[in-house]
C-alpha cells in the first residue's frame, strides 16, 4: 500500500465571534500558511477536500464561497463533506492511496457565532422522535455524563480535573480560545458545569497530505498515516450503552492502534465526560499515564465545530513533525454523545 | 486600501417546513401515541425496541412485529435542565430522561416534570403525561411525571399496529435565528452602495476586478485588495425570462433577469431589467441602475438609450 503522510498543519486563532471576516476571509490566511510550510502553490495540489456545515451560519452552499480562497478556477479536482474536516482528510487519504494524486489540501472551517449552536445542533437529530423535542447538545452530553457517574466510571471531581488539565495545557497553544485556570462554573445541564463544556467559537484549520517520496521532500519528518478508520453507533441514543464507545474501539483496532503503544493521543472530546469514555475505549488508562493526552488542550480549549476533529489530526501530526512524538493516535467525533468516531495512527520515521 | 469598515450585521431567519413520510412502523407508533398507546417493535432475537425502528439497530434486519408496551417505565439516565430553551417540552426547569418503558429493552428520550434535581434519580419510576391535544407526534407525550406505581405486567403485549385514520406524514416546522455578518469585502461594498457607488475589488495577482467583491480572487486564491469604482452603466451579457411568480416577491411576471457586465468589471453581476418590455431585452443592451426607495441598492437596471455594445466587447464575460 502507498505511504501517505500529513506534511503540514495550520490553523486560525479560534475566537468567540469573527463577525469582521467572512468565511473565506477567515480561511484564506490558514490556507496560505499551510501551503507556505510546504513551498507548494495551490496549482501544485493534486486534490482538495473540505469539511463544513451550512447549518452553522445558516447559508446554503457556503462551502462554494470558501473555495474562492483556494483559487478553484479554472476547475481543480475538489470535493466536500458536510462533516468535520477529519472526514475530508479520510476522503483525501483514500484518493492518495488510489494513486490518482500525490498531494492533497484538506481544510475545514466553522463559524458558530451567527447562530445559537446548541439549537442548531438539534437539527442533526432523528427528525421523527428526537428533533421535535429540541434537546440541545449540552443536554445530550449531560445524559451521557450522568450514565458514567451512575456506573461509577467517573465523578465530578475527575471531570473538573480533565477540564483544568486541558485549559492548563492550552496555555502553550497560541490558537486556543480558552486558556489557563477557569472555575468549574455553574451546572449548565447537570451534572455538566460550564467548565465541562467546550467554548463556542469560530475557526479554521488545514493540512497538506503527500505520498511517499513527495512527503519526504516537502518536510523533514512526515507524520505517516499508518492506519485510519471510522465507525458509527446505532442511531437512537436509547439503544446505545452511553458509557462505552464500541465504534471508537473498532475504528482504533482497524487503524492498528493497539498493535503498539502510542506516546500521544489527541482526542476529540468536546465534553470532559467524553474523554473518560474515549480513554476507556482506547485503553489509554492502562498505560500507567505514559500517554500524553491532548497536549494542545483539546476541544475543551477550542472547539470550532467542523474543524475541531481535523485539528486533532493536525496537532498530533505537528508533534511528530517537531520530534515531540514518535507514534500518536488522533481521534475525531461527530454527532451527539460520540455518535461517529474516526481514529488515525500517525508515526514519524 | 480604506480602513476596516464597520462590521455590518443583519438578522437572518431560516425556516425548514419539512413534511416527512412515516412508513409503516413510525406511522403505527405515532398514531398509537395519538390514541394513548405506546408501541414497540420486536427484533429477531426477541428484544423490544421503543421508540420502534424499521430496521434492527444491530443487524439491520427489517422489523415489522409491533407490540404494545407500558406507559410507565424506569429512568435509565437523566440530566437536570435549569433553563429550558425554545421548543423544548416544558417551560419550567425539568429533567431530560431516557426512560425504559415497561416491556421495552431500549429507552426513549423525553422530559420529566419534577420539582428539582433532588427529586430525580436513575432507576426511579415514571409514567407518561399525555398532551391534551394529540396529533400523532412525539410531543403527544407532553412529558413524564414521577410515579410510585409498580411496573406494568403482561408486557409487551401483541398489537397489530392498526388504527383508524392513521397518520402517515409528519410536518415538522423548524426555525433557526442567525445574525448574518458579510465580512470585510462585502461590508465595504454595501457601505459604498448606500452612497450610490458601485465599488468592486481588484485581485493583486491577475488584476481582475470583481463586483460584488467576495474577499478572494477565485482564480488566484488571494485576497482582493484594491477598491475600484465600476459602472454604474453596464451591458447585458445574457438573460432569462421569468414566468413564475416567486413567493413574497411583488414583481409582475414575465420579467427579465440578466447578467450585467458593469463598465470596468471583469465578472458579470445579476439583476432584474425593467423599463423595457420583457421581449425587447437583448444581449448587448446597455443599462444603468435604478435605486431602491431607500436608496441603499439598485432595485433593478433600465436601458440607457445608448447603442447596443459589440459582442466582442463583452464575449469574455458571458
Amino acid at each position: 500500500m502507498r505511504e501517505v503522510a500529513i506534511v503540514a498543519f495550520g490553523q486560525s486563532a479560534h475566537v468567540r465571534d469573527s463577525a469582521e471576516t467572512s468565511e473565506v476571509e477567515m480561511l484564506m490566511p490558514v490556507l496560505h500558511d499551510v501551503l507556505d510550510r510546504t513551498g507548494l502553490a495551490a496549482r501544485d495540489i493534486g486534490f482538495t477536500c473540505s469539511g463544513s456545515c451550512d447549518y452553522l451560519a445558516g447559508r446554503a452552499f457556503s462551502f462554494t464561497m470558501a473555495l474562492d480562497g483556494v483559487g478553484a478556477w479554472p476547475p481543480i479536482s475538489e470535493s466536500h463533506v458536510e462533516m468535520d474536516g477529519a472526514w475530508a482528510l479520510y476522503e483525501a487519504w483514500v484518493k492518495l492511496l488510489t494513486g490518482e494524486a500525490d498531494t492533497a489540501l484538506v481544510y475545514a472551517y466553522g463559524k458558530s457565532s451567527p447562530g445559537d449552536l446548541r439549537e442548531v445542533l438539534t437539527r442533526q437529530l432523528d427528525p421523527y422522535y428526537v428533533a421535535p423535542l429540541w434537546p440541545d447538545s449540552v443536554a445530550l452530553a449531560a445524559l451521557q455524563a450522568r450514565a458514567l457517574i451512575d456506573a461509577k466510571l467517573t465523578d465530578e471531581r475527575e471531570l473538573a480535573g480533565i477540564a483544568a488539565r486541558s485549559r492548563r495545557d492550552a496555555q502553550s497553544n497560541p490558537h486556543a480560545q480558552l486558556r489557563g485556570a477557569l472555575p468549574a462554573g455553574v451546572p449548565l445541564v447537570a451534572p455538566l458545569r460550564t467548565g465541562d463544556c467546550p467554548p463556542i467559537g469560530d475557526g479554521a484549520a488545514a493540512v497538506v497530505l503527500a505520498a511517499g517520496d513527495t512527503a519526504r521532500r516537502l518536510t523533514a519528518r512526515p507524520a505517516w498515516i499508518r492506519g485510519l478508520d471510522h465507525r458509527i453507533e446505532a442511531h437512537s441514543l436509547g439503544v446505545r450503552d452511553l458509557t462505552d464507545s464500541p465504534s471508537t474501539r473498532l475504528a482504533a483496532e482497524r487503524a492498528g492502534a493497539f498493535e503498539r503503544p502510542v506516546d500521544t493521543a489527541e482526542l476529540h472530546a468536546p465534553f470532559t465526560s467524553q474523554e473518560v469514555v474515549l480513554r476507556r475505549a482506547l485503553g489509554l488508562d492502562a498505560a500507567d499515564g505514559a500517554v500524553r493526552i491532548n497536549p494542545s488542550g483539546g476541544a475543551l480549549a477550542a472547539n470550532p465545530v467542523m474543524a475541531a476533529g481535523l485539528i486533532r489530526l493536525g496537532e498530533a501530526a505537528a508533534r511528530i513533525h517537531r520530534g515531540d512524538s514518535d507514534r500518536a493516535l488522533a481521534h475525531a467525533t461527530s454527532g451527539p454523545c460520540l455518535q461517529q468516531n474516526l481514529v488515525a495512527v500517525l508515526e514519524g520515521e | 486600501m480604506p480602513d476596516v469598515p464597520e462590521v455590518l450585521t443583519a438578522p437572518l431567519v431560516v425556516e425548514f417546513p419539512f413534511t416527512r413520510s412515516l412508513g409503516p412502523v413510525r406511522s403505527a407508533f405515532l398514531t398509537g401515541l395519538r390514541e394513548r398507546t405506546v408501541l414497540g417493535v420486536r427484533t429477531g432475537d426477541g428484544r423490544v425496541v421503543v421508540p420502534p425502528t424499521e430496521y434492527d439497530p444491530v443487524t439491520a434486519e427489517e422489523l415489522r412485529e409491533l407490540v404494545e408496551v407500558g406507559s410507565g417505565g424506569t429512568v435509565t439516565t437523566w440530566a437536570w435542565n435549569p433553563a429550558p430553551r425554545r421548543g423544548q417540552p416544558l417551560t419550567t426547569p425539568f429533567a431530560w430522561v431516557l426512560v425504559r418503558l415497561d416491556g421495552a429493552d431500549t429507552a426513549l428520550l423525553h422530559a420529566l416534570d419534577a420539582t428539582g434535581p433532588d427529586a430525580v434519580r436513575t432507576g426511579m419510576r415514571v409514567r407518561v403525561r399525555w398532551a391534551a391535544a394529540r396529533t400523532g407526534a412525539i410531543t403527544d407525550i407532553a412529558c413524564f411525571v414521577p410515579d410510585d406505581g409498580p411496573a406494568g405486567e403482561d408486557l409487551p403485549a401483541a398489537h397489530g399496529g392498526e388504527f383508524t385514520d392513521p397518520v402517515t406524514l409528519l410536518t415538522a416546522p423548524a426555525r433557526l435565528d442567525y445574525t448574518y455578518a458579510p465580512g470585510r469585502a462585502q461590508s465595504r461594498y454595501l457601505q459604498e452602495l448606500s452612497a450610490h457607488r458601485i465599488v468592486g475589488e481588484r485581485c493583486p495577482s491577475c488584476r481582475k476586478v470583481y463586483v460584488p467583491p467576495r474577499g478572494a480572487c477565485p482564480t488566484c486564491g488571494v485576497a482582493t485588495d484594491t477598491q475600484v469604482e465600476v459602472g454604474p452603466r453596464g451591458t447585458v451579457t445574457t438573460f432569462c425570462i421569468v414566468n413564475i411568480k416567486a413567493r413574497n416577491l411583488d414583481i409582475e411576471v414575465p420579467y427579465v433577469y440578466a447578467h450585467i457586465a458593469l463598465d470596468g468589471a471583469d465578472l458579470a453581476l445579476h439583476a432584474r431589467i425593467g423599463g423595457i418590455p420583457y421581449d425587447r431585452v437583448r444581449m448587448g443592451l446597455r443599462v444603468e441602475p435604478v435605486w431602491s426607495g431607500d436608496g441603499r441598492f439598485p432595485d433593478h437596471y433600465r436601458p440607457t438609450g445608448e447603442p447596443d455594445a459589440d459582442y466582442d466587447s463583452y464575449k469574455e464575460l458571458v
